[in-house]
């Protein structure tokens, strides 16, 4: 078979699907421990966090992984839009008794949807957070031994105070929700990748099946404790 | 007189002798020649496969959706061969000799040893295609055991054999269609075979989805067609399965032989109402666990039949095991015919225990016990528990036989792990079809029939995964070779035009027919008719036949058919999808075929296999043959309606085997 | 028992199509769903209309033809079963039955419910099989051992009986889980190994170019198949395909 031929092939979209999916894990679970940093008190925790961040933006081997981290989100969207589209022609007339219910679990059938829902949730994220930190020539500074960093710890501080920012509620509201979507796409997504990879055991795949599950709830949980802490310790 | 063309020389040479002397059509010349075969089941399939794979160019047609679901897939228990890996002393002359007495020496000596020779190539040749048979630990191939033989030579997968066998066929073909070499037409039926010049040179082939009927021209035909078992309406055979391509080849010249000769196998799922559609079969395998009882006490039968008594609450002592009492030697795995007649027997007797007091037990109690023991063994427990052997034994029956637990426990909502079966005789195969030749050319030169369409192999009964075997046996090893002999004269003929006053003639009889059927405005379905037809070949025809009921089922028959053109509905049009009309064409045949084989089943004042005539009958109510007179093959040449066709006889002459009167006891 | 029918009537592949409803009494647990269908046509035909037509052959579960999506699930709410062998004893009294063709591109409508499933025959053409030729002169059947833990399982996947309710099921109308069950027998057997990499291949090109959807692993296939053939040969699909994909052939 031709190289061509394997990109063209219904399963090498398949196997791109899972790896992006699998490296974004990977990247979740980065994203996560930086995070969890915001629960550090007083200066201690902003200073943390600043130079955390600060690291993350000027790194050379994270800046090659953040490029990655685009590239794939940015695979996974699109494969999984020609995906998508290619099933819906596979099945033009719908019927109209369909009992999904029946054979197949909800996060399973409604991956497109839980993907579109993350979708928007990592755009609006990204513009509160990721584009102040790039482009916002207003970005607050601290100023660390004498260095000044931006400080992105107050910015995120601000945007989950109710006194700040009097959409506060919503947006913590906004955040759990996008992980609920997240826990859901993951419930499904990440054992999914293994089977799309062939990678299937009849020891091992239970196992993988519940690490998935794990992960699935631990690490959106983990991710929208943050802004419900924020909101809730300001509030 | 018929000429068998049987090769002279002795019996265990015939086949390799003529095979060395026979003609051949060289490589080149295969190209420029057709071959047309008519369905795709284990004979069709491996027919046209083979026939391709030589260079032959070939037309393959089947009625189904795919060349894969031909009836052959329903097939459960096995396949024969002689391979004797069991080292339980099995040869080729062991399996002859067991078809021909299974047969009740009413089939002819060379082409069944030709059939035992070949048998073991098979196995061979679908493992070598990816069959998975099922295997012993050790990596080998498992075996097990029959009705009628002593020995373990059935090869089998689950109870799945026939569709493994099948999908190997298939896969094979499938090769072959891939290549060009094959056309296949699927939802393509056979309307009539074009004869010119006294030979076969093609079909009408109807497309079942346009309606448009189609001119084939061939070299030579092949009806690969199967058996006509669904005369009785009720039978285990495909609702699709008909007679319609055979009855249309001995319409045309060929003659049908024995077409009394039914096969009702002994263990089916019992009729539980009238809308019954088709009967279900429980594998013959089930016999080598499964014990056959009923009710020694009529009181007791008929408490099981009002539902007030259950069968497990019957001791040991108040059961009879009839096949155990009257066959001690071979027991519950008697040929099918006994076992078949001794449940009539016994449900004629008022020992039947379902609610039409039609069936008997199947039980697996003793043998769940039985393995639950040896698996206590094996796994050491000491003194087990009659529920922990009775476990134990469950889970190692439903190794075996699970998928038709599974089938009967849909069927009846019962459960056979806890409560028998109750199961009764039903129409599964037939043995008569087309006569054929050694060479399984039927009397029309260039039409050849092949696996349950032809009658050459069985006799009067056949045994056990013998079809699987012979259906195989004539696609990829007889066949292919033996008609070379016959194509090796139409080297230089050209193709064969489709043109021709011969096909224009056929094709114009078979729309008159079409165009009759949907232009009728009669007011009864044709489901309706079919089932009538079976009431009176079941009655009359089925597993015990009588000079009087014989005659009135001639008469019935005759005046049916008449009412069946008279009044038949057949809605839509000729034009475009129509599944009623197939049904239509289909129903017309068996109307006729079955006077045939009431007629035939007169005529044949002797009981032999299935052929259970009540006035030749030993003391014992087994089967009297008539030697002296019957040793023959009846072969009827049509002659206009079915009750006036020709009796042709073909003498059977057997000089390896001593007829004797057979006894399982 | 007494029971309204919605039944899919569409004259041919062009046509929109639409529902009929029938009421039907009399109906009884024994009878299979194919016999109800048979009672309800033989109605149609004595009230003058045209019966419902629908594929099915063996009824007995083997053969593959019957294929009615039955309220909402391929071959109705039993698991393991086919139409055929569906009982209305799964049913009661009242109910209203909603039965569809397998919906599909790659399964053109024939009419009614009958749909055009060579799409199938099609893929095996393209390398469902073993090339060997049927001359008999093969090797000894038992002269290579197969463990009998592979036999079984090629078994399994082989047991598959190409109705299409894979495909009917998956909400993409994804045909991988019969595809693989075909890859997967003679994958786990000797006899298969000389061609593994170009059978996948070809197979899955063949899959692709008939418009089947694509595999996401919902596993309603596995559920709804009617032979159990598991998700266990989709994921030795991938593998064997992204093998034969890597290491070329």
């Amino acid at each position: 078979m031709s190289s061509s031929g394997i990109l063209k092939s219904s399963l090498a979209k398949k196997y791109a699907m899972a790896l992006t999916g699998l490296f974004l894990c990977l990247f979740l679970v980065g994203h996560l421990l930086g995070n969890l940093q915001l629960f550090i008190p007083g200066v201690e925790g902003q200073t943390a966090f600043n130079e955390y961040a600060l690291f993350m933006t000027t790194f050379p081997l994270v800046k090659v992984l953040s490029y990655l981290t685009y590239a794939s989100v940015l695979f996974h969207v699109v494969d999984g839009v020609v995906l998508t589209l290619q099933n819906r022609k596979a099945r033009p007339a719908r019927y109209a008794v369909e009992k999904g219910s029946a054979n197949a679990g909800w996060s399973s059938r409604n991956m497109a949807v839980l993907g579109t829902i993350v979708l928007v949730f990592i755009v609006t994220h990204m513009q509160n957070f990721w584009w102040k930190m790039h482009f916002d020539k207003a970005m607050p500074t601290q100023t660390v031994n004498g260095v000044e960093l931006k400080d992105l710890h107050t910015v995120v501080m601000n945007f989950f105070d109710p006194a700040i920012n009097s959409m506060a509620a919503a947006a913590a509201g906004l955040y759990v929700l996008g992980m609920f979507a997240l826990g859901f796409h993951l419930w499904h997504g990440f054992s999914s990748a293994f089977q799309s990879m062939g990678v299937r055991h009849e020891t091992y795949t239970p196992w993988i099946e519940r690490a998935g599950q794990a992960f699935a709830v631990l690490v959106p949980a983990a991710f929208a404790s943050i802004p419900l802490y924020l909101f809730l310790t300001q509030a | 007189m018929l000429d068998s063309k049987i090769p002279g020389g002795p019996l265990a040479d015939k086949w390799t002798q003529y095979k060395n002397n026979i003609r051949l059509v060289n490589p080149a010349n295969k190209r420029l020649i057709d071959v047309i075969v008519v369905g795709t089941g284990l004979a069709g399939s491996s027919a046209a496969a083979s026939l391709a794979e030589m260079g032959y160019n070939v037309k393959a047609f089947c009625f189904q959706d795919s060349p894969r679901r031909a009836h052959s897939i329903a097939a459960q228990g096995g396949i024969n061969a002689a391979k004797n890996y069991q080292n339980d002393g099995d040869s080729v002359y062991r399996l002859f000799y067991d078809t021909i007495k299974g047969g009740d020496y009413r089939s002819r000596e060379a082409n069944v040893h030709r059939l035992a020779e070949v048998s073991t190539s098979i196995i061979d040749q679908c493992v070598a295609q990816g069959v998975p048979f099922a295997r012993e630990y050790g990596g080998l191939l498992d075996n097990r055991s029959f009705g009628g033989v002593q020995v373990s030579r059935t090869f089998y997968a689950k109870g799945q054999t026939g569709q493994q066998l099948l999908l190997g066929a298939y896969s094979a073909l499938s090769r072959q269609i891939s290549k060009g070499k094959v056309k296949m037409y699927n939802r393509h039926e056979m309307m009539d075979v074009v004869i010119v010049d006294g030979k076969a040179r093609g079909i009408i082939a109807r497309n079942l989805v346009t309606g448009d009927l189609e001119r084939h021209s061939a070299h030579a035909v092949v009806l690969a067609t199967g058996g006509y078992g669904n005369v009785f309406f009720l039978s285990t055979n495909a609702m699709g399965s008909n007679v319609s391509a055979a009855w249309k080849a001995h319409r045309k010249g060929a003659f049908m032989a024995n077409p009394c000769f039914t096969q009702i196998h002994p263990t089916c799922i019992p009729v539980s109402g009238h809308y019954q559609s088709k009967l279900t079969l429980m594998s013959e395998s089930l016999r080598n666990d499964g014990r056959i009882w009923v009710p020694a006490k009529a009181e007791d039968a008929e408490a099981v039949r009002k539902g007030t008594l259950k069968p497990t609450a019957i001791p040991e002592a108040d059961r009879d095991y009839y096949l155990e009492r009257r066959y001690p030697a071979f027991g519950n795995l008697v040929p099918r015919d006994v076992a078949s007649r001794a449940a009539k027997e016994r449900c004629d007797a008022g020992f039947g225990v379902n609610t039409t007091g039609e069936a008997v037990f199947l039980d697996f109690a003793s043998a769940i016990m039985r393995y639950g023991k040896t698996e206590a063994n094996v796994m050491g427990l000491e003194n087990p528990s009659d529920d922990k052997m009775r476990e134990l034994g469950k889970a190692v029956v439903k190794a075996k036989y699970g998928n038709l637990f599974d089938m009967y426990r849909q069927i009846t909502d019962d459960n056979p792990y806890e409560t028998p079966m109750k199961i009764y005789p039903a129409v599964h195969y037939t043995m008569g079809g087309l006569w054929v030749d050694y060479n399984l050319m039927t009397t029309v030169p260039g039409l050849y029939a092949a696996g349950e369409a032809n009658f050459s192999d069985h006799g009067a009964n056949r045994l056990g995964a013998s079809a699987l075997m012979q259906g195989l046996a004539d696609g990829y090893f007889v066949l292919p070779y033996t008609i070379g002999d016959y194509l090796a004269d139409d080297i230089r003929t050209g193709a064969i035009s489709n043109d021709t006053p011969e096909f224009v003639e056929a094709e114009k009889a078979v729309q008159a027919q079409l165009d009759k059927f949907v232009s009728n405005n009669g007011t009864t379905p044709v489901d309706d008719f079919h089932r009538r037809l079976g009431r009176i070949m079941w009655d009359n025809c089925g597993m015990a036949r009588n000079k009087e009921g014989l005659t009135q089922a001639i008469a019935d028959i005759a005046a049916l058919r008449e009412e069946f053109y008279a009044n038949v509905r057949v809605p839509g049009s000729a034009k475009g999808y129509n599944p009623e009309l197939d049904k239509a064409g289909r129903v017309a045949d068996f109307l006729e075929l079955g006077e045939l084989m009431c007629k035939d089943a007169l005529e044949r004042e002797e009981s032999c296999g299935g052929h259970f005539r009540e006035e030749h009958q030993t003391e014992e109510g087994e089967a009297l043959r008539r030697d002296d007179e019957f040793t023959f093959v009846s072969a009827w040449e049509c002659n206009g309606k079915p009750n006036d066709a020709n009796l042709h006889k073909e003498g059977l002459v057997y000089e390896n085997i001593e007829l004797k009167q057979r006894s399982y006891k | 028992m007494n029971l309204t029918l919605k039944v899919w009537r569409q004259n041919g592949p062009q046509d929109k199509g639409h529902f009929d409803t029938h009421q039907l009494s009399d109906v009884t647990g024994d009878m299979s769903f194919l016999e109800m269908m048979d009672v309800l046509n033989d109605k149609i035909i004595r009230e003058g209309g045209e019966p419902i037509a629908f594929d099915h052959d063996c009824r007995e579960g083997i053969c593959g033809m019957c294929s009615m999506f039955i309220n909402g699930e391929a071959h109705g709410p039993g698991r393991g079963v086919t139409t055929c062998q569906l009982h209305m004893r799964s049913f009661k009294d009242g109910d209203t039955i909603t039965i569809e063709p397998w919906r599909a591109s790659a399964f053109p409508v024939v009419k009614d419910l009958t749909v055009d499933r060579s799409a199938f025959d099609r893929i095996i053409q393209a390398g469902g099989y073993v090339s060997v030729n049927t001359s008999g002169e093969t090797l000894d059947a038992n002269a290579i051992p197969v463990p009998k833990a592979d036999a079984d399982e090629a078994f399994n996947a082989a047991t598959c009986i190409g109705c299409g309710a894979c495909v009917a099921t998956c909400k993409n109308a994804s045909a991988m889980l019969f595809v693989s069950a075909k890859v997967s027998q003679f994958a786990l057997l000797p006899q298969g190994q000389p061609e593994r990499k170009r059978r996948v291949t070809r197979m899955v090109e063949q899959m692709d170019k008939e418009g089947f959807g694509n595999c996401t692993n919902t596993g309603a296939c596995a559920v709804e198949c009617p032979k159990g053939i598991d998700l266990t040969n989709i994921a030795r699909m991938n593998r064997d395909f992204l093998n034969a994909s890597v290491t070329g052939q």
